[in-house]
Parts: structure tokens; C-alpha cells; sequence
């Protein structure tokens, strides 16, 4: 070690160039072998910069710190990070001027020996590129430790670096307190190591100043020093939609021969948003409705391709015509967000998960068009190949369980949306009218979940009734 | 030593730490001494000359002239001096280097007093390194309990750490006059005359003390040795209120914790304060003038300090930026710190933080010494001195029978350098040349894990190379390799060797890492000694053991020498 140690050079240098053209896949363009196939003619605009060899026995390397923050501008020689071995920490300098564009590797995470652990832009002009390169290369990096806020925070991230982050030479690494954001160190630490934007925070310490407690709301994170008391249904009342509850208490009997198998992506989405909707107030309103009119046309128009599910979806798109509220959705707890078309989120099971495909426009396509459209859906979602749009643009969810017998039951109302139907099986009841005369006829139970921010009972009332008089009278739907 | 041997003669009652010094010197000379230092107390108690005797004989015969010499001294300072003067030597200021002086002077045989306006001890022992060593042992166990990740590698399991912040407080405080009162105590052991007052020179070799007024007594020496020391430095614009903007005076006595204080300056004693306020809970927010953190540090070392001691901690910074006014906290209002640029003097901003602390420096304590009574100026309230520590006037010349050592002269404003002055000023006066070697003396900075360094930094040495036209070379050796810094878990560290390949000449060393201020003496001694690396390199270090880092620091030195003297004569062993 003492050799590696002595030599005069204070620290090492490992960068290597690739070329500027536009991101490709970001699969190829990582996987693609950095060896002699490599043209030197190619201009280097974007650079990486790699995990570099301290010792020959070194295969991976932990990164100890970053010293340079996203944006710096950085000159030739500089020290950018300090990466541990098996031996010491070093200093990692560039060979290049630029900017740092994206760190890959955050602190404390390890990369094999040549991954790239950071990007390094010429110009201002290429940060955006650089990034795309570096949220590619982190996707296909082993799941990042801090999954938070990042599906959703990357944008601004990505404007942000505009003249006034690129010009200045940054030496600080406190912000140069710009009007009246009062952070504490620590908050601010916290705000860059879990990228939240300290500016939109309102600050709860003394003299209205950031503690590093609300950052850690604002990421969603529970302080675990404070104490390990867990308050599982505390959730905060007044943050965003992505605050989430905190971990539930760990401490749970322990069942011999149990196994743990982790979450796919799918169930922990799934899990993450029905953790969310514990933070919405919702209420619930049942409806009978008489559905034998609706089966006799929907054994007209099967043999065209129609599904009972596309009826539904129909029906429901109809009545939210009707009742636009119902189609709406409270965003941040203050105000109504009316939706301008009516999509339609149609639940369904899927190999171990569940995901809604949305028949968008329902109220706009006829019946036929709709059903077509759902078939194509469908078919997607088994080969996984449903866009993000096509999933997650419902305004208003579908749920049937009907057609397994339930006769009733209650859905979770989705983050992000005003109500979800839940559709129980129609079945053979007996009914006696107002004359006193008996009669058997088809009934199912439709059970629906709304936010009674912005949907009241009574809203939701004669929307039910709306859509109980369509079901009954299906003629329209086919119209 | 010596000194401290006849302490323990004259004042056989007061139990202090140079009492062990005589019991380890007797125990090295002579397989009997256990026994001796068992008995030491009732021997000297009973029969304070008679136990002389019995000491000499147990010592080798070449320690006999030494224990003469402390009879002589213990003698001649109850003495009239000769030439009609009422001391040889009289001191200003009982601090460090004062206290330092005065013990080599009794050594010496010189009749010795000290004038002190204040408390014995100085700003070290009251205001300075003594309290802040307790508030600093409490900060290193804080961090260490509160580091479960620490804990948990050692197979510990601790409780979540908590401290009473009186009790913190009064151990730096029982600390302090503890010290105190050792140092007053061993002084007058010797018989140092104490005076109490202010001191102020009226001519060559005249002074008087006292009160102020015409209470004062006038005394004349054939030397005298200014040693006033310094106070807290305050820039202008910052308003010190006591309680939300605070000097290292007020800090130390520790009287509330703040959630967020700004610490401005971020030399030695700002890095020692936020380690010891981010270890008690509270966030930092330094402030440094210059460009960078920490700039009186080898810059390497200080980057790697930086990310030891800030970075991962709550602490974060503004260089390059002056404060131009700081408010104290009143009327529901946080402490306001207004930033300017240090270069274009633009504002910088605002800081609100609850408390501020002020350790941009120090400033020397010089008024009312009545220097223009003898033709001497001060130069931004430093007294002017040669190399020999005497006192330079308005013309240039030097100015008879006076000395200034300490922060009041601004040489090196370290305790231990002020007494080594001190040493050095009464090795003068007592008829031997004495240069004291500026570049061994060593400096500590007390964080977790510490920074101790003595000699040039790289900086320095590399400007000296180019000047003087010699190579340097620079070696490093990690913790991360020593077996004992492992085994504390503290693997954090690094010793760096600046040297000269040609002749073996260290330059400077510096360390970061565990136990770093105790390690450097090595250093700093064979630099003191003027011995060669090539000569270190034959030196033994116990394994294993924290020294071992140095051991391999001089192996690994490339010196194009050969040892100059591999073992001089056969030792008996």
C-alpha cells in the first residue's frame, strides 16, 4: 500500500469519452463493450466518468463522498469525487473540463471497477442529454436506494440547469440563501441528498426556517432518531400526494417455515398507491339495478364482439356525462381539477398484480369501437406492453367482480381519481311492486367509493340514478 | 523535569502531576524505586532534607550535579539579586508562557515575581485550551455512543445517548480550576513571588503594579519578560451581546446549546467548537473569509478533514464571505448575520441562526503596559520582538532588559510556544544563547479524530525548495493500515512526511486521524533534535500501537543517505 500511497501525484484521473450522438436504447448503448472497438475520431462531448482501479486488487469501489454537486462546473485536475478501496480513500480528478451533468453512483453505493459513475457535459447545452443518459443508466443499475420522489422529480431537475446554476463557479456548498428560504445544514443536506426541492417547502422550526424533520416529510421518510415509536395511520394531513405513511411497525410475530418473497414492481405500486389512498376521506353509496333488459342486449350484440365490460364502461361514461363532478378530482385537498374527457379505468387481474387499462373517451366511441379498443388493451396488458398513458390516464375506475358470483363489494378509491364503481353479479331476486304483484328479475348490486372532498352523497346519489336508468333502458348505449 | 523534581521537595503536601514525574524519573533510574515512590510522601513530610539525601544516593551519579543545582536554586531565590535590583526577572502575565518562564527562572537561580491582574493561568487554563480539552473528551464520547453503526461493529449495544448540559459544563469549569490552582500552587511551592495587579513598565528595568492610582508599588528588575497574552479578536460591526453572539470566553462555559449557530472563522478553535456542538445536537454554519475551510492547514490534510469533520456532519458553509454586521437575537428575532463579499465587499445574503459564535482570531493584549514610556510602538497592538524574543523600540533598536513572548509578541499564538519562549528568554538572561526553533514546536487541533502538525506544510516547503534549490518529497502512510487504529475501529486517517531526500531533513508532518496531537511529538522532537530520517528509521516502536503509523512514515521515506551514525558505542543492555 505504501507504493500506491507515495506516488507523487496527489490523486488519480479516469475519465473516458463516448460519443455525442443522441441516446439510443439505453440498454445497447451501456452494455455496448468499451473495449478497442471505440473511434477515436468521434467528437467527445459527454463524457463519463468511471469507477477507475486503485489497486490491482480492486474490483468495485465504494463511492465515499461526492465533492462536486450536480451542475458544477468543473475545470482539468479537479477533484470531483473521493472513492474508497480496499486500501484508502482517493480523490478521483477529471481530465476534462465541463460540467457535471449527473451522478450515476450516489454516495455510499458501490460500482464494479470501469461502471460509469458519473456524467460529465461540455457545455450547458448537453446537461439535458447528459441526464436522459445518466436516469437510462440508473434505471438499468440495480434499483436505487432512495425510490422515492424520483419517478416524478427528474423534470425540473433538468430545466433547472439554466445559466445562472452553470455560470457560477459554486465553490460554496451552502446555497447563496436567495430571498427568505431559511434552511438549516442539516435540512439542506438532507433536501440534496434526497432531491427535494427546498424552495416549495414551508419551513415548521423557529422563525419559519426548514428543519431538516420537514424535508424528511417531504420525502417521505420518518426521522428514525427520533424515536422508533411507529404511528402506522398518522398520516400528514397537509402533504402532497407523496408523502407516504410511515413504515409499519416491524416488529411482527414471526410464523416458522414463513417465507418473504419481496414485491414485483407491479405489487409494490400497488402497494404504494393503496397506502396513498388512506389519505383520502372517502364514503361509499350502494345501488340495486335491474339489469335484464342490459342482458338481453348484451346477448344481441356479443356475437359483434361486445363485452359486459364495455357495456359497463359505456353506461358509466354515460351517467359521468351527465354528472361531471363525479368525474373530477381533488388534487391537492383545496380545489375541484374537472377532467375534460371521461376515461375509463377498467380493473384488471394479472398474473399475480392488477393493472387498469383505461378506454379513453368512453362517452365519445360507440360501443362497438370501445369494445375494440378494450381487446386491444387487454392483449397489451398480458404482454406487458401497456404505455404509461394507457394506464394511468383513468378519470373514473371500473370493478368487476360480478362475474366471479360477489354480489357486493367495496374497491379502494385510486390516488388521483373522484370514484370507483364497484359492480357486484346480477342475480335472480324477487321483487314486489307497488300493486303487491311478485316477480323475479335480474338484479346486481353497484356499490360506489368517492372522495367526499368534491363529491358530496347526494352527487353521487343521482349519479347512481342516472346510471341505473341507462342500464335499464341500455337502447342509448348502442346509439 | 528538573524544575518539577525540586517542586515535589519544597511543597511535599500538594499532591500534583509532577509528583508522578519524580516517581517515573527514580522509577527508570533504579529497579528500587517502587518502593521509594510508596514512601515518598511520608519520607518528605517528616524530613524534607533528610529525604535529599536518600534520594541522591538512589539516583545514578550523573543525575548529582542536577540535584545540586535545585538546592542551589530553592536558596538563592529567597536572595537579594546583586546590582540593587528587587528581582532578576519579573514577569507580566501568568499565563502559560509566564508560568513556563517563571519555573526556569527559579531553576536558574534567578529571584523571580509575576504580576497578574486577573486569574493564574491565563486565557489557556481559564478561557481557552483547558476547558475546551473537557468539552471536547465529552464531544468524542457523544459521538462515539451516538455512532450505532460504530457500536454495532464492535458487537456493542448501547442506549440512545443523552447528556445534562450543567454537568457538561461543570466538568470544564472543575477542570479549569483545577488547572489553576496546580499552576498557582507550584509556583509559590518554588516561591515565586505573585503580585496582583496590573503590571505597567515606567522605564528601563522599572515597573510598577497595583490597582491603578497612587496605591501602586514601584519594583525594579534587571529583566523583565512581557507575556500579556490575548483576547478574544471581535471585528467591527459584530456586537457582542454574551448570551446569542459569544466569544470562545463565553462558549466555553457552555451555558446553552443552541439548535443552529453560526460559527465565523474556521481555524483551529471554530473546528474545535463545531465538533463539540454537532456532537451535543446543534446544526453549524461556518463562516470563512478566505477561500477555503480550514486554511491554516496543509491543504491535503485539510480536505481530508473537511470530509471527515463537515461533511457528513450538520454542518454547513459560506467562504469567501466577510460578516460585515452580526445582531444578536432581541425582541423575538433570530441572531442576523449579514454576509458581504470578502473580494468586492457586495452583499452576500443574510444567516438567522440562533446563536453566532466569534473565532475569527485572536488579538493581543497589550494596552496599559505603558510601552511609550520606553520608545516602543506596537504594530496592530503586537509587541515587536527579535528572534531572541527581545523587545524592538520606535528606532529600530532593541530595547534593554525587556522581552515579550506569547500571543503578545504574535510569533506563534500557542500556549506551549509561548512557555518554550519563555524557556528560552531566561536561558538568555542567565548568561547562555538560546534560539528557540519555531518549526519544531507543534500544533494540535482537538476534533474527532484530531489534526496535529509541526514544520512547513506542502505550500511552505515547496516555496523553500524552489527558493533554496533543494528536492523535496513528500510520503503518506494511512490508519487504514495501522493494526491498532483498525482494532479502535478508527481506520479514518493519514500521516504525511514533507522531507528532504538529499539530507534527510524533515520539513514538516502532519496528521489527521486518531490520537493525531499525541503522535506528532515524534515528529516534532526529531525536528527540535535536528535528527535525520535515516536515523528514524532505526528507532523501535511498540506493536502494536498507533505510533507504528509513524514508524512506517520515516520507512517509507526514500533518503539517499546513508544513517549517519548506526550505533555510535556498544550499549550495554
Amino acid at each position: 500500500m505504501a507504493s500506491l500511497l507515495q506516488s507523487r501525484t496527489p490523486s488519480l484521473s479516469f475519465s473516458s469519452s463516448l460519443s455525442s450522438t443522441p441516446v439510443i436504447r439505453p440498454s445497447a448503448f451501456f452494455l455496448k463493450p468499451r473495449s478497442g472497438s471505440r473511434v477515436p475520431v468521434v467528437r467527445a462531448k459527454i463524457r463519463e466518468i468511471f469507477m477507475p482501479a486503485l489497486s490491482s486488487t480492486m474490483t468495485e469501489g465504494k463511492i465515499v463522498s461526492w465533492i462536486k454537486s450536480e451542475g458544477d462546473v468543473l475545470s482539468k485536475g479537479e477533484s470531483v469525487v473521493v472513492v474508497e478501496s480496499d486500501k484508502a480513500d482517493m480523490d478521483v480528478e477529471t481530465f476534462y473540463d465541463g460540467i457535471l451533468a449527473a451522478i450515476v453512483i450516489n454516495e455510499g453505493e458501490t460500482a464494479p471497477v470501469g461502471a460509469a459513475i458519473g456524467i460529465l457535459a461540455e457545455t450547458e447545452d448537453e446537461i439535458a442529454e447528459a441526464k436522459a443518459k445518466a436516469t437510462s443508466q440508473s434505471s438499468s443499475a440495480p434499483p436505487p436506494s432512495a425510490p422515492k420522489v424520483e419517478e416524478s422529480s427528474p423534470a425540473p431537475q433538468v430545466d433547472a440547469p439554466s445559466p445562472a446554476v452553470a455560470a457560477a463557479p459554486a465553490p460554496t456548498a451552502a446555497p447563496s440563501t436567495p430571498g427568505k428560504v431559511v434552511a438549516t445544514p442539516y435540512a439542506n443536506k438532507l433536501a440534496k441528498q434526497h432531491k427535494v426541492d427546498i424552495g416549495k417547502l414551508v419551513g415548521t422550526g423557529p422563525f419559519g426556517r426548514i428543519t431538516p424533520e420537514d424535508v424528511e416529510k417531504a420525502a417521505g421518510i420518518t426521522p428514525a432518531s427520533k424515536s422508533n415509536v411507529a404511528a402506522p395511520a398518522a398520516p400528514v394531513a397537509s402533504a402532497a400526494p407523496a408523502a407516504v405513511p410511515p413504515k409499519a411497525p416491524s416488529s411482527f410475530p414471526e410464523i416458522p417455515g414463513s417465507t418473504v418473497v419481496p414485491f414485483t414492481t407491479m405489487q409494490a405500486a400497488v402497494s404504494k398507491n393503496m397506502l396513498e389512498s388512506l389519505t383520502v376521506p372517502t364514503f361509499r353509496v350502494g345501488y340495486p339495478i335491474a339489469t335484464d333488459a342490459l342482458d338481453a342486449l348484451y346477448e344481441k350484440v356479443k356475437p359483434k364482439g361486445v363485452t359486459m365490460t364495455a357495456l359497463l364502461a359505456k353506461a358509466a361514461a354515460m351517467a359521468l356525462a351527465q354528472h361531471p363532478v363525479v368525474n373530477a378530482t381533488c388534487k391537492d385537498g383545496k380545489s375541484f381539477t374537472h377532467n375534460s374527457s371521461i376515461n375509463i379505468a377498467v380493473a384488471v387481474a394479472i398474473n399475480g398484480g392488477l393493472i387498469t387499462p383505461v378506454l379513453q373517451d368512453a362517452d365519445k366511441l360507440d360501443l362497438y369501437l370501445l369494445s375494440q379498443k378494450w381487446k386491444e388493451l387487454v392483449e397489451k396488458a398480458r404482454a406487458k406492453q401497456l404505455q404509461p398513458n394507457e394506464y394511468n390516464s383513468g378519470t373514473f375506475t371500473l370493478s368487476n367482480l360480478g362475474m366471479f358470483g360477489v354480489d357486493r363489494f367495496d374497491a379502494i378509491l385510486p390516488p388521483g381519481q373522484g370514484a370507483i364503481m364497484a359492480v357486484g353479479a346480477s342475480k335472480p331476486t324477487v321483487l314486489a311492486d307497488k300493486d303487491g304483484f311478485f316477480s323475479v328479475k335480474n338484479k346486481m348490486l353497484v356499490n360506489v367509493t368517492a372522495d367526499h372532498r368534491i363529491i358530496y352523497g347526494a352527487d353521487l346519489a343521482a349519479f347512481l340514478q342516472t346510471f341505473s336508468k341507462i342500464i335499464e333502458n341500455p337502447e342509448s348505449l348502442t346509439m | 523535569m528538573q524544575s518539577a523534581i525540586s517542586l515535589s521537595l519544597s511543597s511535599p503536601s500538594t499532591i500534583t502531576r509532577s509528583d508522578c514525574t519524580v516517581a517515573a524519573n527514580v522509577y527508570l533510574c533504579t529497579p528500587r524505586s517502587l518502593r521509594f515512590c510508596g514512601l515518598r510522601r511520608e519520607v518528605f513530610e517528616s524530613k524534607s532534607f533528610n529525604s535529599l539525601s536518600v534520594s541522591t544516593r538512589l539516583v545514578p551519579r550523573s543525575r548529582d550535579s542536577s540535584f545540586n543545582k535545585v538546592c542551589a536554586a530553592l536558596q538563592s531565590n529567597g536572595t537579594p539579586s546583586k546590582g540593587g535590583f528587587d528581582y532578576d526577572l519579573v514577569i507580566i502575565g501568568a499565563g502559560v508562557g509566564g508560568h513556563g518562564a517563571a519555573l526556569h527562572a527559579v531553576e536558574k537561580g534567578l529571584k523571580t515575581a509575576i504580576i497578574e491582574g486577573d486569574v493564574v493561568g491565563g486565557t489557556c487554563v481559564n478561557r481557552g485550551c483547558v476547558p475546551s480539552k473537557a468539552l471536547l473528551a465529552v464531544s468524542g464520547r457523544m459521538r462515539e455512543l451516538q455512532n450505532e453503526h460504530h457500536m454495532k461493529s464492535f458487537g456493542l449495544q448501547v442506549a440512545a445517548a443523552g447528556y445534562d448540559r450543567q454537568g457538561v459544563a461543570d466538568h470544564a469549569n472543575n477542570l479549569a480550576s483545577k488547572i489553576r490552582s496546580n499552576l498557582t500552587n507550584s509556583m509559590k511551592a518554588l516561591g515565586v513571588d505573585i503580585l496582583t495587579g496590573t503590571g505597567t513598565i515606567l522605564g528601563p528595568q522599572k515597573l510598577k503594579f497595583g490597582k491603578g492610582g497612587s496605591g501602586d508599588t514601584i519594583i525594579t528588575a534587571k529583566d523583565i519578560i512581557i507575556a500579556t497574552g490575548s483576547v478574544p479578536l471581535v471585528p467591527k460591526g459584530i456586537e457582542v451581546d454574551g448570551k446569542s453572539v459569544i466569544t470562545s470566553d463565553h462558549a466555553l462555559k457552555l451555558e446553552f446549546v443552541p439548535e443552529w449557530i453560526a460559527i465565523v472563522g474556521s481555524g483551529y478553535i471554530g473546528l474545535e467548537f463545531s465538533d463539540v456542538y454537532t456532537a451535543l445536537g446543534s446544526e453549524v454554519t461556518f463562516i470563512e473569509a478566505l477561500d477555503q475551510l480550514m486554511p491554516g492547514f496543509d491543504p491535503e490534510i485539510g480536505k481530508l478533514a473537511q470530509r471527515v469533520l463537515i461533511n457528513p456532519r450538520k454542518i454547513d458553509y459560506h467562504t469567501g464571505v466577510f460578516a460585515s454586521k452580526i445582531t444578536p437575537a432581541k425582541d423575538g428575532k433570530p441572531v442576523i448575520v449579514e454576509l458581504i463579499d470578502a473580494k468586492t465587499k457586495e452583499p452576500k445574503g443574510t444567516v438567522e441562526v440562533d446563536a453566532a459564535l466569534i473565532a475569527t482570531g485572536r488579538a493581543p493584549f497589550t494596552q496599559g503596559l505603558g510601552l511609550e514610556n520606553i520608545n516602543v510602538q506596537t504594530q496592530r497592538g503586537f509587541v515587536p520582538v527579535d528572534e531572541r524574543m527581545r523587545v524592538i523600540d520606535a528606532n529600530g533598536k532593541l530595547a534593554p532588559h525587556l522581552y515579550c513572548i506569547g500571543d503578545a509578541n504574535g510569533k506563534m499564538m500557542l500556549a506551549h510556544a509561548a512557555s518554550a519562549q519563555g524557556i528560552s528568554v531566561v536561558e538568555q538572561v542567565s548568561g547562555k544563547d538560546h534560539v528557540l526553533n519555531h518549526l519544531s514546536i507543534p500544533a494540535a487541533c482537538f476534533t474527532h479524530p484530531e489534526i496535529s502538525m509541526v514544520g512547513l506544510t506542502e505550500p511552505q516547503a515547496r516555496e523553500k525548495a524552489e527558493k533554496e534549490g533543494f528536492e523535496m518529497s513528500i510520503t503518506k502512510t494511512s490508519f487504514k493500515a495501522n493494526t491498532k487504529a483498525l482494532a479502535e475501529n478508527e481506520g479514518e486517517g493519514l500521516a504525511k512526511l514533507i522531507y528532504r531526500p538529499d539530507t534527510g531533513e524533515i520539513l514538516g508532518v502532519h496528521i489527521f486521524g486518531m490520537h493525531a496531537a499525541d503522535l506528532i511529538h515524534e515528529a516534532s522532537n526529531a525536528i527540535a533534535m535536528g535528527t535525520r530520517i535515516q536515523d528514524l528509521k532505526f528507532a523501535v516502536h511498540a506493536h502494536p500501537t498507533l505510533s507504528e503509523v509513524l514508524d512506517e512514515l520515516f520507512k517509507s521515506a526514500k533518503v539517499k543517505v546513508n544513517s549517519s551514525s548506526p550505533i555510535a558505542q556498544p550499549v550495554a543492555v
